[in-house]
This record gives structure tokens, sequence and C-alpha cells, in this order.
């Protein structure tokens, strides 16, 4: 679980005093400490651990810092530039900038770069790279353009990959965006023409980038409010070709475009990423952890006095101006199990279905595109642009499918999604029919008769969607007691909560049998009483009586019997089910369901008295039907298994003991239930000794089989 | 092959001792393990992990030390207070020194191999030089307030590292005063414990001291400082032992609960400098305490109280993956306790201290595979005899008319006549023993029972004849001129004519026994030899190495047979070469010599020289299923070896007639059974 830490703040000067906010924060040679260059004309070195300033350098009045001062790694020196020429380099030592080494460089420098394990790199601002000694050897050497006059850097930064740098910069011009990609060890650059959305002319705010070994993820935060990704390559296959990267949408929507002073980003590692901003309901400026992964948000944090809309970040400190001084927020993560928080996961998978579908495969649908590529990377971008063209349709199909939703009939939207759902299924389905449930729950709260069961019942059989994906979901259904939707949910979602599958259990035992009778409920996993009662009536007396169970049992409620349509002894009463084989469906859909259990009895005891009565009867009546075979199961397929039986009777119990002691008619049941059980665990006690009784018999007859300490046999040796 | 009838015996009652230590010599792949009865054997690494040589235990002389020092040479320490050096060639005692210090519990070789360090129960630390031919004492170090536990050297031989009861000294060689003295903390989870043994030290080249110790910890020492830098407690019970490798990047610990803990130094981050020692991988494969360990370059090597010596090697450094990258587990002396008179039906049965003679019984019913038949007359255990003094015996034989039985401890031979009236039996020491025949390392006595063979330590061979009630020097077999080699196999020719030996290096030697002068020299090959027998009418001798292969030498022609060299073109089937324990018997039966009958721990296989061999394609091991099958199935596949697993541990089979055989089996369970309970240790759901 990613969490950030208490903040603190580097006292001394106050910074922040030019247009804009910081210029940079960079790492020394020394862990632990940072150089902060203000945008007017100080740099001063900071050490965290002890939160206090160690030194301070400015230039002189009238001159200003252009490109945030970095540390030669190589030699301990500190390097900036004034006045976009004006290279200056000294030490701990020096005291003031205007006496240390100074040289004037021909051409105007964006960025100085450095990184550990190679020399400082200078990033001009027509594009040129130099090394600073050879820089240095010659500082009025011709410096050559690389990009055209009209594009202007954005935004930069350097990786080592395999020990040799490798830069990234991105240019704008007139909207368009480039991102050259620089390899200094061979020369090689390649250009990547960013592409935008193409409806919209939205303008990229902000930048970060992180690198594996293949390739850099360059993130981006678009005007749009969403966040996207666009893979580069490390290494081109053919440099100096003009290609296009697609970008893929990573988070939409956490950050408000219009945030006064901008939104940062910032890498923490490959699932996660800050950002600072504004939030979409607005207030004060936030910084928030996002797991990128399972687009979760991690943590977040507001900083009232505003930031400066600058973020970096370093070893496990991310820094930021709040306010006029520097603020520091250590950052971990750690890792998490989502098993842990799941709870008690379904008991029984009937073999035929496949189990993986009710998870979100978070691998497949995030990382479909790039593993589409990992055998052959050489053809990487155009492998981009092929899966780019086949999501974008998908993509813009939801979109559109959205806008129907929004304000079309209930007959076309459905239309409209069985086309949707029928077309070949892209890496981004889960979230596509997520956004669709939810677009389509968004409606129905707005205009209270719109309810298209239709459309939700397809989206819930696709087998993609949770409670968590939609979760207004099954209060909604709840709401319209609309059980058909309800027991599919039951069937298909990992992650009901507790309080949930306790509403649709209180609508299942509540309502009516005549509106039952109109639903259409898949009722295969109930026991087919009305069979057995024909195929074996007699068998089950005996066994009954065996048992120890008087069976004249008086407790069945009869209301069921004129829907059984059958006349029933009273021999036969604790045999007949008491509700309907449709109520029964779905009550067994409620026991199948994972829970919890110490989330679930308190709302358990919401559930009026009778109809605890109810289901504890129904619970009695399938206890009594499992205890009737050896292997203690019900017959039919799917049906719920005695755990799931008796976990559910002690629940109901414990929840509901007073109420139930208390209610006339649940007293002859409890009584019986109570002699049945303790009939069970007189017939247990006694088969334990049997069972003991065995084993030494087993013991006896493997000694009998191990040989003496001498003993004459026949081997055949062949 | 046809059906036999199958003395199974389980009756002989052995428990092999507990390991005590064990020492890697790593100039010779070399590993020394000590029992607690004495006895020390040293296994040879390289020639599949054979047990070459061993010394036999005296009851005085328990070892609780070893240590390998000045390359080739091994020294023991033990309660007595003595140093024992070992003659590896001769197989003997070289000398053994007082070091006036009492009961010596550790021993360590400096670094150059030139000097050793005893530590002993009055708390001094003393140094020997290690001179040509002995051991001389040097000086004492500080004296400590109690015993010296362990010792270790730093590698530049300046340092060393005592460990005691609660505290470790690091004690300066050249002054012999104790540095710094690192007091161990007593409590244990919390409680103080009465005394915290330091039972294991090493000392790094960098200055740290490991030490292991009766809390269950694995403490990490700067002893350049006297501190205590990190603390791993693993155990509940006592830490016995520790051993480091030679790179110093990984040591092992065994626990009193029968665990084996790895440590490897390993960068705290990918591409980091900084490492630290991480506790990696337990292994469990004793159930007792683990009273040493070793580790070589490629494995690690662990024994304790349940005596079996487990090598377990390490997947990272094991480059091929061929058969010695299995675990081993080595539970049986890889020689013959149990000897057999074919006429009488006797066993004789080696132990540590006493000897035992069985008669087998009889039975008159028949059946067919599988069946156990109904016993007419049972087993008769006929005769127990104690050995007089301490030292344990080193081999035993019984003629195989059974009227003769001998048995050689270190320094006695005991040559008995046995008589039979009815169902009683006398026992009469033959007197007057030659006093060259003072300690036997083989006895052999031929078909007939009229010669008698003694390998004695040093390496002359004699031979005696045997007449009623007397017996009477004919001739010695001296070693060839110069060396001096302990010969530790023998075997006669049925017909008298010749005599074969093998030592622990060299090669085999025929002698003729009609002219009484050395044959020939079988060619000399790589590794050990693990088993010699010769052929009936034939004369074949048959030898079994150490890495399974078999060859057979025609002694008439001095050559190997044709068969032997159609198996070495072929080549032996893989799974044949892949078992893991050595030939320790080879037999045949006088009218079939055509078959050569042999076996290991796990298999005995009759080798019908007529049929073809096994290809690695085909099965080696014929499935027991098969005999329900047809006979079309059987015919399909006939070939030379015919093995059956059903029986083992085997620690003895024997032809006793053309269609009777004996196998000598001892289930582990029963050697559990007569060991001390292990630790108890809690294991979820009781």
């Amino acid at each position: 679980m990613a969490a950030l830490e208490e903040e603190f703040t580097l006292p001394g000067v106050p910074l922040g005093s030019g247009p804009d906010g910081l210029l940079g924060v960079e790492q020394s040679d020394k862990a632990d400490q940072f150089l902060v260059t203000d945008s007017g004309r100080t740099v001063v070195l900071y050490k965290v651990s002890d939160q206090k300033p160690l030194g301070s350098w400015s230039v002189q009045q009238g001159q200003t810092i252009t490109c945030p001062a970095v540390c030669n790694f190589q030699t301990g020196e500190y390097i900036l530039v004034h006045d976009n020429k004006v290279l200056r380099i000294w030490n701990n030592e020096d005291v003031s900038l205007d006496k240390v080494f100074k040289a004037t460089l021909a051409a105007e420098v964006f960025r100085i770069h450095s990184v550990h394990g190679t020399e400082p790199l200078v990033l001009f601002k027509r594009g040129a790279v130099r090394g600073v000694e050879a820089l240095l050897a010659e500082p009025q050497q011709e410096v050559e353009a690389v990009i055209s006059d009209e594009e202007a850097i954005k935004w930069t930064k350097i990786f080592m990959v395999f020990k040799h740098p490798i830069l990234l910069f991105i240019t704008e011009k007139h909207g368009a965006y480039s991102a050259y990609v620089h390899v200094l060890s061979s020369g090689a650059s390649s250009k990547y023409t960013l592409a935008l959305g193409r409806e919209d002319r939205s303008v990229l705010q902000s930048f970060a980038a992180s690198v594996d070994r293949k390739r850099i993820s360059l993130i981006t935060f678009s005007s749009d409010g969403c966040i996207y990704e666009t893979l580069l390559p490390t290494h081109p296959s053919d440099p100096g070709k003009d290609q296009v990267a697609v970008r893929s949408l990573v988070i939409k929507g956490i950050v408000s475009e219009k945030a006064q002073s901008g939104v940062a980003l910032s890498i923490l590692d490959r699932d996660h990423l800050a950002v600072l901003g504004t939030p979409l309901s607005g207030g004060k400026d936030c910084l928030s952890v996002w797991n990128i992964k399972f687009q979760t948000l991690q943590a977040s944090k507001e900083f009232p006095q505003g930031t400066s809309g600058q973020l970096w970040y370093y070893g496990e400190h991310l820094f930021m101006l709040h306010g006029r001084f520097l603020t520091v927020i250590p950052y971990k993560c750690e890792a998490s199990s989502l098993a842990g928080a799941l709870g008690k996961l379904k008991h029984s998978v009937e073999p035929g279905i496949p189990a993986m579908s009710h998870f979100v495969n978070w691998e497949t649908s995030q990382d479909c595109g790039l593993e589409s590529q990992k055998p052959e990377p050489p053809k990487r971008t155009l492998r981009t642009k092929n899966v780019a063209v086949s999501s974008q349709p998908a993509v813009s199909a939801s979109r559109q499918l959205l806008l129907t939703i929004k304000n079309g009939t209930e007959k076309h939207i459905e239309v409209e999604l069985r086309k949707f759902l029928a077309a070949k299924q892209s890496p981004d389905f889960h979230t596509a029919v997520g956004d669709i449930a939810a677009g389509l729950l968004g409606r129905c709260q707005a205009e209270p008769s719109f309810y298209p069961r239709g459309c939700l019942t397809q989206l819930v059989q696709t087998h993609v969607l949770s409670h968590s994906l939609c979760p207004g979901l099954m209060d909604l259904a709840v709401e319209k007691a609309d059980v058909q939707l309800l027991q599919l949910c039951l069937q298909h979602f990992p992650d009901i909560p507790e309080r949930t599958t306790c509403a649709c259990l209180q609508l299942f035992l509540s309502i009516g049998d005549d509106r039952l009778q109109e639903t259409d409920v898949s009722t295969e996993s109930v026991f087919h009483c009305g069979d057995a009662g024909q195929e074996e009536p007699m068998e089950m007396q005996k066994e009954i009586l065996e048992n120890g169970v008087q069976a004249a049992g008086d407790q069945c409620s009869d209301c069921d019997r004129g829907l059984q349509g059958r006349p029933l002894g009273s021999n036969e009463e604790a045999s007949s089910s008491p509700v309907t084989p449709k109520r029964a469906a779905l009550l067994n859909s409620v026991l199948h369901s994972a829970y919890s259990e110490a989330c679930l009895l308190p709302h358990l005891k919401d559930i009026p008295a009778q109809h605890v009565t109810l289901f504890l009867r129904y619970l009695y009546f399938l206890y009594l039907k499992c205890s009737e075979n050896a292997a203690l199961t019900l017959p039919g397929t799917h049906p719920p298994s005695l755990n799931q039986i008796m976990d559910w009777t002690c629940l109901l119990l414990d929840a509901n003991f007073t109420v139930v002691v208390m209610v006339p008619e649940a007293k002859q049941l409890l009584t019986s239930l109570y002699k049945f059980v303790k009939a069970q665990i007189s017939v247990y006690s006694e088969l334990n000794k049997i069972q003991v009784s065995f084993q030494e018999l087993q013991k006896l007859n493997q000694e009998k089989t191990r040989t003496e300490l001498y003993s004459i046999e026949v081997l055949e040796l062949f | 092959m046809g059906e036999f009838r199958v003395h199974r015996v389980r009756f002989f009652n052995y428990v092999p001792s507990g390991i005590r230590c064990v020492a890697y010599n790593n100039h010779s792949n070399r590993l020394a393990v000590s029992r607690t009865d004495g006895t020390v054997e040293i296994y040879n690494l390289s020639a599949n992990y054979f047990q070459e040589k061993f010394f036999p235990g005296h009851e005085s002389r328990s070892t609780e030390a070893l240590c390998w020092a000045k390359g080739q040479r091994l020294f023991s320490g033990g309660l007595n207070g003595e140093i024992v050096e070992y003659d590896l060639q001769a197989l003997t005692i070289k000398y053994s020194v007082d070091a006036f210090g009492g009961p010596i519990w550790s021993l360590a070789a400096s670094p150059s191999g030139s000097q050793l360090l005893i530590g002993c129960e009055d708390g001094s630390v003393k140094l020997f030089q290690i001179t040509s031919d002995k051991i001389q004492f040097e000086r004492n170090f500080d004296r400590q307030k109690s015993r010296i536990l362990s010792l270790s050297w730093h590698p530049s031989g300046t340092h060393i590292a005592a460990g005691s009861i609660d505290y470790i000294s690091v004690f300066d060689v050249k002054s012999g005063s104790a540095t710094h003295k690192m007091i161990v903390d007593r409590r244990y989870m919390g409680v103080s414990k009465r005394k915290c043994v330091i039972w294991g030290v090493a000392f790094l080249s960098d200055g740290t001291v490991i030490s292991v110790d009766s809390a269950g910890k694995v403490q990490f020492w700067d002893s350049a400082t006297g501190t205590l830098v990190k603390s791993h407690l693993l155990a509940n019970a006592d830490v016995q032992s520790i051993a480091v490798s030679d790179q110093e990047d990984s040591f092992v610990v065994g626990t009193a609960e029968g665990t084996v803990f790895h440590f490897q130094l390993v960068s705290v981050a990918s591409n980091s400098t900084e490492k630290q020692w991480v506790r990696t991988k337990p292994f469990q494969h004793h159930t007792h305490d683990v009273r040493a360990v070793a580790h070589s370059p490629t494995a690690l090597i662990s024994g304790g109280t349940d005596t079996h010596l487990v090598i377990r090697p390490l997947m990272e450094k094991v480059e091929v993956k061929n058969y010695d990258a299995a675990l081993r587990k080595i539970t049986f002396p890889h020689r013959r306790l149990v000897s057999c008179s074919k006429k009488k039906q006797l066993l004789l049965f080696q132990f540590a201290h006493h000897l035992e003679l069985w008669r087998l019984g009889a039975t008159a019913a028949t059946g067919k595979n599988g069946d156990v038949l109904p016993l007419s007359k049972n087993a008769d255990h006929l005769l127990e005899l104690k050995t007089k003094g301490p030292e344990n015996i080193i081999c035993s034989s019984v003629s195989p008319c059974g009227n003769w039985m001998a048995y050689s401890t270190a320094s006695r031979f005991f040559l008995y006549r046995l008589s039979y009236e009815h169902d009683s039996i006398s026992l009469q020491r033959v007197p007057k023993t030659p006093a060259f025949l003072r300690s036997a390392l083989q006895i052999l006595f031929s078909e007939d029972s009229t010669w008698l063979f003694v390998a004695s330590s040093q390496g002359p061979l004699h031979i005696m004849q045997l007449s009623a009630g007397c017996f009477q020097h004919l001739h010695t077999f001296q070693p060839p001129s110069g060396t001096v080699e302990a010969m530790c196999l023998l075997a006669v020719s049925p017909d008298g004519h010749w005599l074969a030996s093998s030592g622990t290096s060299a090669g085999v030697h025929v002698y003729s026994l009609k002219q009484l002068k050395p044959h020939c020299t079988v060619p000399a090959y790589n590794f050990p030899v693990t088993a010699l027998a010769i052929a009936p009418s034939t004369n074949n001798l048959v030898i079994a190495h150490s890495d399974q292969q078999v060859f057979e030498y025609s002694i008439p022609e001095k050559q190997y047979t044709e068969w032997s060299r159609t198996v070495q073109k072929q080549g032996f089937h893989y799974l044949w070469l892949q078992r893991d324990t050595p030939i320790t018997h080879i037999s045949f039966h006088a009218k079939r010599p055509m078959h050569i009958l042999l076996h290991d721990t796990y298999m005995f296989c009759i080798i019908d020289k007529a049929l073809p061999l096994p290809n690695d394609k085909s099965l080696l091991y014929n499935p027991p299923s098969l005999t329900s099958e047809s006979g079309v199935v059987r015919r399909r596949t006939p070939h030379a070896f015919k093995i059956s697993k059903k029986y083992k541990p085997l620690l003895f089979v024997e032809l006793l007639d053309e269609r009777t055989l004996v196998a000598v089996e001892r289930p582990l369970d029963a050697i559990i059974a007569q060991l001390p309970p292990p630790i108890k240790k809690k294991k979820f759901g009781t």
C-alpha cells in the first residue's frame, strides 16, 4: 500500500519569488543533499534529513538563472547557466558565484542534465546536445540546430539505459508535439510525432517519463483532463525517420485541467503515479498517488497554501513548493495483497464454468498492447499503430454508446449495446463495460422511470462486471425488486458487500409469490423435491428414523402446498420445501455468495422475524436433505454445499436468536432443529468410535503384511 | 532366470553410530567423518562418494574434533585428552600425543597447515607445531575459565577465535594473549538460561567472527571492536555446528532440531556493492541433532545423531546436471559386515564389539513368485561372541565349511574352531597365533576351508594352512618394495589357485597360490575397487569400481575378457551408472560360472553373460507388474541384467545353492527405532 508520510518544510530562504516557481530540484553527489534552484537568482543546497540548508549561492543583480543547477557526479562540482548562455561551475567552498569559473557559450542552453555514471550533458534550445567536457574545451564552438525554428522544447529528461545516457525531449510547434529520443553513445536520434486525439485540439500540459530496458514510457497530462501513456523505444529500428507514437489512456478525470498553477506528474514506480493539481471537484491543490494498474487512489494530501504546480521525486522523497517554502513528503510503497481484503471466497466452483472470468484480468487488460509487442521489439512502433487502430473504434464505439445512453430510448440502447458486445473484445473492454454500466446507472438515477433491465442483464452476463465497477447497480436492482438481475449479480460478482447481500436476501424473502411467478429465475440450483418425494419417500423416512429424528414434525408451514400441487402426508412435511422453487433458487444464490461473517452479522439483524423464520425453515429443509445421503450433498447442478448451509444457519441464529426464541411459530422449528442436530451429534460420536476401531483394524492388517524378522520367500527373476 | 527361494533375514540388528565430526579436505576432495564410537571414515567425493578407508573405533577414544592439516594429514582429538594422527596409507594410527589439558573439545589447523591448535577442558588453548612426522608442543595461550569448545583461525593466521561457555575470546597468535572477550547473551527468548555454550565459531578474513550457540543463535561479531554486529535467532534448540566456504560467501549451520540452514552473502540491492549475510535455505534432511557440517565448494555436508551423512549439492554451483547434482544420503558402510557359510547355512554378523552367528531356517513347502513359505524350522541364534578389550572389530569371517571363524581388532587377531554336536555348538580359540598376525583388514577362507588369507595393515598378505585344530604359516606376500598400502579386499578362486587383492588406491594384484608368487597386476583404473570375486572354472576376476563400472579380467590369460570388452564398448545402461551406492559384494555359484551375482544397498542383480546387454532404450529394471502379464512381453525384453529391488536396504546377498538366495535386510525404521528420541517439535494441528 502506498502511503504519503507526514510532510516537513525545508526552512531558510523563501523561494518561488520568480514567476515560474522553482527552476528545479536536483540531486547532489551526496545522498540526502539536494540542489534547489529558484527561478530568481538563488541556488540552495539542502540536507533533507537535517531539514536545513547547507549553502546558498546567488548570481549578481540583473542576472537571471535560466537553467537549474546540477551536480557533476564525476567531479562533485555544481553547474548552472544564467542569462541563457553563461555557464558557471563552482563547488562547496566557493562563496560567491561571481568569482567562479565562467564560460560563455555560443548558443542558448535549455537544460543541463546530470546523472550518475556519465558527464553532465548540455541540451541547447535548438536541440543539440553536448557533453560538458567537450563544451568547456571550446566554449564558442558552433552548435547546430536539430529542431526547426518554430519548434520549442517543452520538457526534457535523461535516462541511463545499459549505462548509456539517453536523452528525451518534447517539442511543440503550433500545437503539434514531437518527442526526440537521442542516444548519446551512438549519436542516433529519432523523432516521434505524438498523436493526439482526433477530435480535440488538446494541449499537453505536463510530462513525466520512466524507462525500462527497451522502452520509454512517457506519461502526459492533456488539457482534456486525462493522463495518457505513450511508449517510445529506446533504440529505434530506423532512426532518422519520422514516426508516429500513439498514446493510450491511463487514467481520466482525476484533476481539473483548469488548475491555476498547472498539473505536475511524477512516476513513482511501475504502477504508481503522483499527480499534483486541483481535483475535479475544485478546491485546494492536492497531491494524490494513483495506482495506475488498478486505477485506484492510494493516498492524497491537500495543500491549502497553494503550490507552484511542480513536483520532483528522488529516492523516497517528493519535493514541491508549498506556499513559499520547499516541502518534502516522504513516500513509501509497500506490497499489499488483494486477496487479503476479499474475505471468504465462493466455496464451490462448478467445473464447467471457467473460474477466471469472475475477476478482471488486469494483466491482459492493461498490458495487452505491450505484450503483443514483446516478441518482435524492432517492429514495435508499427505494432502500436495496429493496436491503436483496433482499439480506437472500440473506444469511440463505447463513447458513442455512452452518448446514446444519455438520451436514447431503452430499445435503441439495447440494440446499440448488443452491437457493441457482439464486436470483438478490445483490450479495454473491461473499462468500457464499466463505463457503460455507470452511464446506465447514472441515467436511471436521474430518470426514475428509466430502467433498462435487458441492457443491465446483458452487461452482467459479460462476466467482466463486478460490484466495484458499478457500485449502484445492485442497489438499484433491489430498489426495483428485479430479482432476476440480482440473481445474476450474485452469481457473477465476486465482490458484493455484505450489506447488499443482506438487502438481496431480505428482498428474496419478502417478495410476493405472485411477483416471483412472473419472473424468469434460473432454478437449476434447486433440488426438485417433487421428484424426490415421488421416488423415495419410504427410504427417506427410514433414514430419518435411523438418524434418531421423530419424523412426526408438524413444524412445516403448509403455505406452499398449493404451489407444490401435491398433497403431502404429515410424515413428509419436513421433506417438502417451505419455499417455491423460484424463491429457493434465489436463496441458493445468496447461500453461494461470498461474505465475511463479521461484516454480515450486523446486517442480518435487520431482517424481520417472520423472514428469518422462513429462511431458517428453508435452511433446515436443505440440511435434512443433505443428511439423507452419505456424501452429504444435495442433488442437482451447483447446489449449496453443507458447509454453506451450516454457516448460514449458525449466522442467522447468532444474529437473531433472541428474536427467534420469542416468535411462537419459530419455536417449534428451533426445537426440531435442535433435536435433529443433537441426534446427528450422537450419531457422529458413535461414528467416531467406529472410525477408531477401523483404524486399529487397518493397522493390524498392515502389520500382517509386514514381514517378520525371518521368512523364506519365493522370488522370480526375469 | 527362474525362481529362487530367498531367505529374507531382518534379524541383523545393526545400528550405525551417530556422526560426531566431519572435516572436508579441499586438496584431495575427501571427507573425513568421525562417529561416536571413535570410528573415522574417509570418503572420496570424487569417486562417487565412496567410503574408501576407515579406522576402527576404540571405546576410550571418542573423537570430539577432527581436522586436516598440511594437505593430507588427518588429526583428531577426543575425550581421552590425546591428539591422534592417522596413517592414511597403512590405515593405522600413526601416534597419539597427550595434550595434558584434559579432554580435547576442538582442533584447528592454521591456514598454512603447519600449526595445530587445540582447545581443552581446562580452558587452555595449546599450539602445536606440525613437523614432518609428528607434532610438537609449542606454547599455551592465555588460559580461559572454562572449556574451549570451538576454535577458528583468521585466514591470515594472526588471530584466532575461541568459543567457550558464555563468551568468545579473540587471541593474538603472536603474543598468545586474549585481545577481546565477547560475552554472549545467555537469555533465550527472554528467559535466562543457565549457560550458553558456543558450539562453533568461524573467523572470516574481514575480521567478522560468526558464532553459533546453545541458545539457538547465529551471531556476527566484529573482532576488532569486540561488539555484536548482528544476531539471528534460528531455532528453539542448540545450533551445534558451522562451516564456512572457502570463498567466504556462504556458510552452513546445523541445529539440534535436525535442520541445516544455509547463509549467503548477498548484495543488499542488485548492482550494489554492499552485501549482507542472509539466511537463504533451510534443509531438513535429519531427524536428530546435526552435530557436524562441512562446506565443500559445491555441496553442503551434514551429519549427526541420526547416523546419516547427507550431501546436499548447491544447485547454483553445479555446472552439469549429472547425477552428482542429486542429494546423497549415506547410511550404511561401504564394506561387508556379514559373512556366510554356504555348507552349514550360517550367517556371521559383525557388530562393533561382538559377533553373532545364526543358522538359517528351512522349509519344505514350495510356492510361486511372491509367496511366503511356511517355515519348518526357524532361524537359530547359535552364538554371540563378545570381544575382549575396548577396540572395535575391524573384520570377521566364517569359513565356507562353517568350522572356522576369525575376527580381528586393531591389535589382536582371533581364530576359533567351531564344533557342532546336534543342536549345540562349542567354540575353541586356536592358540598361538603368530606375532605378525596382529591386526587384519580383511580375512578370507578358501572355498575348501583349508587356507586362511589375512590382509594385515601395512600391506603384507599372510597365507595360513588350516588343519584339524591348528594352523601354520605358509607364506607372506610382501607388498612391492617401498610401498605401504593396505589391502582391503581379497578374493580367492574356488579351485584355490589364485588370490586377488586390492588396496585403497592402486590396482588389483593377482597372486598364484600354486607357485606362491605374484602373477600379474590388473591395469590400473581411476576409481577405487568396491568388490572383487573370481569366477569358478573360468577363473575370471570380476571387479566392481565405485563409478559403477564392472570389469571381467581373465587371470590365466592376463587380459580383459571378451565379454568385458563388449560391455565397455557398448557401455552400461544409464540407470545402472546412476545408482548411488557401490557394489559391496560379488558372488558366483560353482555350477554357473556365467552368472554373476552382485548387490548394492538398494538392489541385487544377477548378470547372465549369455544374454544380450541392455541398451539405453530398454528397461533396465523390469517392473514387477510384468509377472502378471503374458510371457510374450517378457520374452521381448530379455537382457543380461536380472535386477530385483524387492529387498532393501540390503547389507548382504549370497547364493547358498543354485536356487537359494540369502538376503540380509536392515530396514531403516528399525534403526530409527533404536535411536534416542529426537527433539519434539510442535507441528501444526497436533
